[in-house]
This record gives structure tokens, sequence and C-alpha cells, in this order.
């Protein structure tokens, strides 16, 4: 068995033995007639079987990814030429690293009250909010790529008489391209933890809102299902983003 | 007279320092003939692979001029290729992307597709690599690497190519290997070289005339013409005399005293070994 399949094999283990703990700690912790029966693994699977039976959950999961997909794209446009930019020039880095840091280290989320006041409620400040989320990885990994490129690179290019933009297209986007998948998985992760609180303000569909919708209708097993769908199609897009960065740097 | 591709002439090499500069490399001279291989041989620190990145216009000397075809040389010209230290292949191209870099880029000659297409074959399989053309640098070995880096030279069909030192980081096999290929490659696109290394077995075995450069700042203590025809191992003789003839001069050059007061007594000088090789005559 190669250790691939090893390590596989050792993953499924270890999830299994999550459901086991989640399982134990609502049989052990909870009344057996209570409402923690509805939290219980079994309950959480047969709701979800349902829910997925049904087409409503399905609108929320688009509405979520495509609120993912736009704000991950706007911070993308903003922070790859942003990071470019920064990474190119050692005066520019400096002026604006403490900034970016400052920036970087307020929770996204704080700034969503001041957001709904500018903005008003709707699709508009969540696009903000996951769009500011994401930045910064994306902004700082494109820096650190464009200081790392191979000076060999660069000295190829200028041997083969490049133009400035033939060797931005050819040398310095490819060369960063790395490091921009890897702030790309770094900035999903963080989006996925932050698409959810910001569904529950001022908008009527979304992952978010659903579970606020669960709670509100009482039907708890409901909720446990979306917490788990929630994880699921996260580990996914990231799955995917950690398969399209091994796809370019052919590791 | 015959024909000069590359012409060097008077070329000083140094950096700058609190006060004025610190001299590397003092007025060198080199002209190279169509189908010439010249080897620039010398320790290291006496400013060969900045020497070479003049060559190529890539650098700016601190005097001395270069020319091609009659031409000043500018900046890098579409008709040099230079094969570094380091294969230095772009990892997110396959085999076959990285002997076509370059090919279209604005400056090159215009190609048509199917010229591009058969230039990329005869490259590749130039070097003996139509079996890896899909795979990716991460997967190659370092004379792989080396043989595709050559290849990408080759592609652009240059007049003249430059190396500095291509093969110093390849076992001895592969080496010689790689010294073979250059040499048959070289003999069959009638393209001129120059050469660098620290090595003079490979200065020996490959080229048509070697130039020495040492001592501080550096300077040719000596060139020699080796007209000896391929394969050269057999020549075991001819080559050891010369080769001791080139440690002699080297060791003389270390043991006279600085030399900015007084010029060394040997620029240039010619050798006369018996039997095949010419005196230089320039």
């Amino acid at each position: 068995m190669g250790r691939h399949a090893i390590h596989g094999a050792l993953g499924v283990a270890g999830l299994l033995g999550l459901l086991l703990l989640w399982w134990l700690g609502v049989h052990v912790f909870g009344e057996a007639d209570g409402l923690s029966a509805r939290f219980s693994p079994q309950a959480t699977l047969g709701s979800l079987i349902e829910l997925l039976g049904q087409g409503e959950v399905y609108e929320h999961i688009w509405v979520s990814l495509k609120r993912i997909l736009i704000g991950l794209l706007l911070a993308l446009l903003i922070g790859v030429p942003l990071g470019l930019l920064v990474g190119s020039y050692r005066h520019l880095e400096a002026a604006t690293t403490p900034a970016f840091q400052f920036l970087r280290m307020i929770s996204p989320l704080s700034w969503m009250p001041v957001v709904v006041m500018l903005m008003g409620v709707g699709d508009q400040p969540i696009y903000f909010l996951l769009a500011f989320a994401a930045l910064w990885p994306i902004l700082l990994n494109t820096a650190a790529g464009v200081r790392q490129l191979d000076p060999r690179w660069l000295q190829l290019s200028r041997s083969l008489s490049a133009t400035r933009w033939e060797t931005l297209c050819k040398v310095i986007i490819p060369g960063v391209l790395g490091h921009v998948l890897t702030g790309v998985r770094l900035a999903i992760g963080i989006l996925w933890i932050v698409l959810v609180p910001c569904e529950m303000l001022g908008v009527s569909a979304g992952l978010g809102y659903f579970i606020l919708d669960t709670r509100d209708r009482l039907a708890y097993s409901e909720l446990m299902a979306m917490v788990l769908l929630i994880g699921v199609l996260g580990f996914m897009l990231d799955a995917l983003a950690r398969g399209l960065h091994r796809r370019w740097v052919h590791a | 007279m015959t024909e000069v591709l590359l012409d060097a002439r008077g070329i000083s090499l140094g950096y700058p320092r609190e006060h004025g500069w610190q001299s590397v490399l003092e007025n060198f001279d080199l002209q190279l003939a169509p189908g010439e291989v010249i080897t620039i041989l010398g320790p290291s620190g006496v400013g060969k692979s900045s020497l070479l990145r003049v060559l190529a216009g890539l650098q700016q000397a601190r005097a001395g001029s270069v020319s091609l075809l009659g031409e000043p040389l500018q900046g890098p010209h579409p008709r040099l290729a230079v094969a570094f230290q380091d294969p230095s292949l772009l990892p997110w191209l396959s085999l076959e992307s990285n002997v076509a870099f370059g090919l279209d880029f604005a400056r090159q000659p215009k190609l048509a597709a199917s010229e591009r297409r058969a230039r990329i074959d005869h490259a590749i399989e130039a070097v003996g690599l139509q079996h890896a053309r899909e795979q990716y640098p991460a997967q190659l070995s370092g004379g792989m690497a080396q043989r595709t880096a050559l290849a990408r030279c080759l592609a652009r069909q240059p007049q003249v190519l430059l190396l500095d030192e291509p093969f110093g980081a390849l076992d001895e096999v592969t080496r010689a290997d790689m010294q073979q290929l250059l040499l048959q490659l070289i003999a069959r696109h009638n393209t001129a070289a120059i050469l660098i290394t620290h090595d003079i077995d490979e200065a020996l075995l490959l080229s048509d005339r070697v130039l020495l450069l040492g001592n501080h700042p550096a300077r040719t203590l000596g060139q020699w013409l080796i007209d000896l025809p391929q394969p050269r191992e057999q020549r075991v003789e001819e080559l050891g005399a010369l080769r001791i003839d080139i440690l002699k001069t080297l060791r003389r050059a270390s043991r006279t005293p600085e030399p900015d007061s007084q010029p060394m007594p040997l620029p240039s000088e010619t050798a006369h070994v018996p039997g095949r090789l010419h005196p230089h005559s320039s």
C-alpha cells in the first residue's frame, strides 16, 4: 500500500473518530429525551438527507458560493496588482507594510455596522466585507512572491531581449502565481469563516441566513445539518484550492 | 584578414568603492571568428562571468567596447545566445515550452509557425530529449536540464553562443557527454562559441583557442591555439604539454608583485609547443 493510501485511510479514520466523539458527547452529556437528542448524528444525518432531497437548500448554497466567488474576484483584482507593486518597490513596501498589518488585524466583521450604514442592507456590504477579508492574504502573498522571484529567470528574460511587458506576462506573473494561489487558499479559508456571520444580517438567502432561519423555526436537527454542510462545502473548497496549487507547481 | 563576428576591445571591469574603483579585469581584447570556439580560462574571482555578461550585452563594462558583426553592441542581441551556469528553466513550463521560450518575443526575428515548430523539434532532437518533451523541470535530472537549456539556445539559431561554465554542476560522466554534444552541435550549425571555465581540461578538449586570465586585477596572461582534430581524448601527450605550459604561466603570474606599477612581461604570450600548435597571428 502506498503512502498516499495509508494517509487517506488515516484521514478517514480521523473523521470517523470525530463522528464518534460527536455521538458520545450528545449521548453522555445530553438528556435522553431532551433537546440534545435533536443534535445527535442520527437526527442530523436524517435532516441532511431530507434537506438535500428538497430544492431550497441548493439555492442557499448557490447564493453563498456566488458571494464567495465575487468576494474572491474583487480581492484578486485589487490584491494582485497591488501586491506586484508592493513587491517590486522596496520603499513602497516600507511605506505600506505597517498600514497593511494594522488593517489586516481588524476583524472584517467589526466593519459590519459601518458598512451597512454606508451601503445599506443587501449583497453589497457582504461583497465588500468578503473582499476586504480576502484581500490581505492575496496581497501579502503576491508581494512575497515578487520578492522571491528567481533572479536567474529575470536574467534569462533579459538575455532574450524581452520587453518589460513580456517580462511581466511571461516571467513575473507566472513566477508569482504559485504564491497567489497560496494566498487564494488562505483567503478561501477566511472567506468561508466570515461568510456565515455576514449572511446573518439583512439578507434573505445564503447559508448564514438559513442557519438563523432553522433556529427561528426551532428545527434544530436541520440547524446541525447546516453546520455539517458548511463544514463539508468548506472542506471541498479548500481541496479545490489545494488541487489548483498543486497542478500549477507540478510538485 | 578573416571576418570577425564578435569584437571586444579594451574591456575593463570593476566595482565602485568608497574611494574610486576596485579594478577586477583590465584591458581585455578578444576577436571571435565564425565557427571558432574560444575558451576563457582562469581561476575564480577574475571576473569571468562578468566578462561574459558584458560580451552578451547584459552588463556595461567600465571601459572598452564590444561590437557584433561590425555594429556596437547596445544590449542583448537576437544573434547571441547565452547559456548560464544554471539551466535557468522556468518550472511552470514543460521542457518543450522551455525550449520555445523567447522565440516569439517582439525583439526576436519573426518566425512562421512552421519554421518555429521545426526549430523546436530540431533543437530537442539535437540534445536527445524527444522522449521527455512533455516533462517539467522538476522531473528532469541535472544533465537533462542543462541539455534543455542548450536546446533553448539552439532553437534561436544564434551566430554566437556564450557559455558560462554550463557544465560546472554536472558529474564527470554527464559532463563529458555534454562536452561531446556541444562540439557536435557547434560543428553542425557552424556556430561560434565562447566558453567560460576554470577547468583546464575542459578548455583543452573543447576549444580552438584558449585565453588565460589571471592576477589582480586580471589580465590576459597568454593565449594558445590548439590545432588538434576532435576527438582529442587520445592526444594526451600534446594536451599534457599544453596543460603544463598553461599552469606554468599562471604560477609565474601569481608570483610577480602587484602589476599596477609595472606591466606584466607576458601579455598575449603565444604558445609555441612543438608539433600541432600554431602560433597565434594577431
